[in-house]
């Protein structure tokens, strides 16, 4: 790992068999959800380091559930464990029978926090809505969100409903990413340049390895309000599917009398993924342009490359 | 740079009488009319051809002919409920394949008047009998017996299938020895019968993985009178074009309905499952119009995947419920045009098989049940507005 890696820690928290170890390894260790049933429980804390877009560097401590670890977590580790924390994660298992003790350990994690790393961002995530009946999971979140919120107080926490057999958990792990991404917003405003030019109806930036989606420009209304933790999870899934063949996909080209969409290899840590709708534009043109966009993407992943602004040779 | 389209221009009518669909074929222009074919063609649902799904309580009936053809994800079945009655499942509007999936009740009493199993078994163009493998199968070979030579003694024409089923529980050594065990105490159960005529096709499936919609393609490439004609296509089409593989697959159940004759290895056939996939949940987000109407999957549908082995996947349109994927190396795909132009063509061949087959079945009438015809499932390969 080279030295001007940029480390962030994320603790990722929650009583034992809500699924930390679960969510990770679907998202950063190519598990697919059915994989996960043969998990053990996590032993004291698992240490990984997730490369994030070249420069960035995810700490992620997996803090193992069991009452005995918690213990010693809020006392004889508390400072190991709490300092420097960027982001926490706190994982409910939706379906828990000891809800006045989750809630009472997420509350002692919070002091923690408060002590230890004032200006973490604090996720929830109710976990594994799966098991709740389809009807019941807007009003059965709403509570829970209503209660943590209240329960958080002073610190803010961000709260999504989430399981690892659908596209929820994309939707919540992009989001967390997102807050630590360093030059997000430069990444979105030359993202919006090069959408403008190539005259795209939306562009999206997938982080290369977990196919979570970093940064987006939209320049026409599209009907599907989830499609980017959608898309997170087909391309994931046909990820997985041609590792079994030992290859990986290079590039994906979809059309329908409707669309056009295309999915590339863009920078060395992103694929991109461009949505045309007009007809008159052919493939082999937008291919071109997605290339050409390439070096200029390449410069800027580097958090503290040359900040200019997006110059592209168009044809 | 543009991609060249051969399809908007006539071509010169190669295969088979010239008249036989109608020159202005395709979807964008016939939609209103489509539903008038539905109706002509639609005989009382009950009459058309079918697949039983038959075997003991929870052996995992419902949920094959849920994920197979209802999309419904393995996990999910989890909650499916005991079946109490025949559940008949037209697929006819979605599918290529114009049949009926009965997904029968566990326990089924052949001795209850009112189930009147002469008319179920004539029919029928195969029966599936389903034994789960992670269980005690004394029973469900008990129950097979009876339920093949029953049905047999109705229809003889009948494809038995046996899927031994819930093999995602079992090693490898397991499931071998499973089959081969199933294989012979059901054929000793038939020869004991004097029944050596019957014959029993094994199969191992999981709903976890390939092996059911693999399984299931077998099942139903059986029912297809036409089978050969398309392998020859299939022939034909990949060896002009410098292909390695190609499956002509239902769009809709990922049932692949004939291939070229070259061994078909699972991985591929999997990877191919797996691009159908992707396209029509991609072409679902980003394909339909505005408010929601119109069809992911339609006349314009196609893609290409490129892997990092220098293999393409090509997918292309060929009906409203048929699609080409074929495995290509990428120095082959160089000559696209070649391949656009032999596909045009070989689409064409498709589309006048199955017109003709049409044909021919309209031209005989309505059958009765008990017709031996039924084994020839109507397809609905084509769909056309002049009859
Ligand atoms: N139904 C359902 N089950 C889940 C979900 N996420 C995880 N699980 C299951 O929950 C069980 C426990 O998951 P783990 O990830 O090991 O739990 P953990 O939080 O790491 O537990 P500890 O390491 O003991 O703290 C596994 O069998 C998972 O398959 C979900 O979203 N839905
Ligand atoms: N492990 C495993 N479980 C399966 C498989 N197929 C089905 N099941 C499970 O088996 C159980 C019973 O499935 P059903 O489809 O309801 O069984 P059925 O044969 O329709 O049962 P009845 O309607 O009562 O006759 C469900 O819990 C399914 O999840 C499989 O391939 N592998
Ligand atoms: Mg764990
Ligand atoms: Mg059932």
């Amino acid at each position: 790992m080279s030295s001007t890696a940029m480390k962030k820690k994320v603790l990722l928290m929650g009583k034992s068999g809500s699924g930390k170890t679960s969510m990770r390894s679907i998202i950063f260790a190519n598990y697919i959800a059915r994989d996960t049933r043969r998990l053990g429980a996590t032993i004291d804390v698992e240490h990984s380091h997730v490369r994030f877009l070249g420069n960035l560097v995810l700490n992620l401590w997996d803090c193992g559930g069991q009452d005995t670890f918690m213990e010693n977590y809020f006392t004889s580790q508390r400072d190991n464990i709490f300092r420097n924390v960027e982001v926490l994660i706190y994982v409910f298992d939706v379906e828990s029978r000891e809800l006045e003790k989750d809630m009472h350990y997420y509350q002692s994690c919070l002091e923690a926090i408060l002590q230890n790393s004032p200006d973490a961002k604090v996720f929830c995530l109710v976990h594994k809505m799966d098991l709740v009946q389809e009807d019941q999971r807007d009003l059965i979140f709403k509570e829970r969100e209503e209660d943590l919120r209240r329960l958080s107080r002073p610190l803010s926490c961000t709260c999504f409903r989430t399981s690892i057999w659908d596209e929820t958990l994309y939707k919540a792990w992009s989001s967390i990413v997102y807050q630590l991404i360093p030059n997000v917003q430069q990444l979105e405003t030359n993202l919006r340049t090069f959408a403008q030019i190539i005259e795209a109806d939306e562009v999206l930036l997938f982080e290369r390895a977990t196919f979570l989606v970093i940064s987006h420009y939209q320049c026409k209304e599209q009907r599907d309000a989830h499609r980017f933790e959608k898309i997170s999870n087909i391309i994931k899934q046909f990820k997985l599917s041609c590792s079994k063949l030992a290859a990986s996909f290079q590039s994906m080209e979809v059309r329908n009398s409707n669309f056009a969409a295309f999915i590339d290899v863009f920078t060395s840590n992103t694929y991109v993924m461009v949505i045309m709708s007009d007809p008159s534009i052919p493939s082999a043109a937008t291919l071109i342009n997605i290339r050409n966009a390439r070096k200029h993407f390449e410069k800027l992943e580097r958090v503290d490359g040359p900040k200019h602004s997006l110059h592209m040779r168009i044809r | 740079m543009s991609i060249v389209h051969y399809e908007e221009e006539p071509l010169p009518d190669s295969y088979g009488p010239a008249d036989s669909f109608p020159k202005d074929f395709g979807y964008g222009e016939e939609e209103e009319e489509e539903a008038d074919i539905e109706d002509c063609c639609s005989a009382p649902s009950d009459s058309k051809p079918r697949i039983l799904l038959m075997g003991l309580r929870r052996s995992g009936k419902s949920s094959i002919q849920k994920v197979v053809f209802h999309k419904m994800s393995p996990n999910e079945t989890l909650f499916l409920e005991s079946t109490n009655k025949i559940y008949k499942d037209d697929i006819s509007s979605s599918s290529f394949v114009n049949f009926q999936i009965w997904d029968f009740p566990g326990q089924v009493d052949f001795f209850d008047p009112t189930f009147d199993y002469e008319m179920i078994f004539r029919g029928t163009g195969a029966l599936i009998f389903v034994i789960d493998a992670q269980d005690d199968y004394v029973e469900a070979l008990v129950r097979l017996h009876l339920t093949v030579t029953r049905a047999y003694r109705v229809n003889p024409d009948i494809n038995f299938e046996v899927f031994i089923h819930k093999v995602d529980g079992l090693s490898d050594d397991h499931k071998i020895e499973t089959q081969r065990d199933i294989h012979q105490r059901a054929n000793d159960d038939l020869a004991d019968a004097s029944l050596e005529k019957l014959h029993l096709s094994f199969y191992l499936t999981s709903i976890y993985d390939h092996s059911i919609f693999e399984a299931f393609s077998k099942v139903v490439q059986k029912l297809i009178p036409q089978l050969p004609t398309l392998e020859n296509l299939l022939n034909i089409f990949i060896s002009n074009s410098g292909i390695e593989k190609a499956f002509l697959f239902d769009v809709v159940s990922k049932i692949y309905i004939a291939t070229d004759s070259s061994p078909v290895d699972m991985q591929s056939y999997e990877l191919c499952c797996d691009m159908i996939d992707v396209v029509i949940d991609v072409s679902c987000i980003y394909g339909l119009k505005e408010d929601g109407s119109g069809s992911a999957y339609d006349k314009e549908s196609m893609a290409i995947i490129k892997l990092n082995n220098t293999t393409v996947l090509y997918l292309k349109e060929v009906t409203k419920f048929l699609a080409l994927v074929c495995i290509l190396r990428e120095e082959s795909f160089e000559r696209k045009g070649l391949i656009d132009y032999n596909f045009h063509c070989f689409r064409k061949a498709i589309h006048e098989v199955f017109e003709v087959g049409v044909t021919v079945q309209r031209s005989m009438g309505p059958q009765p049940a008990a017709a031996p015809c039924n084994k020839a499932l109507a397809l609905n390969g084509t769909p056309r507005n002049t009859i």
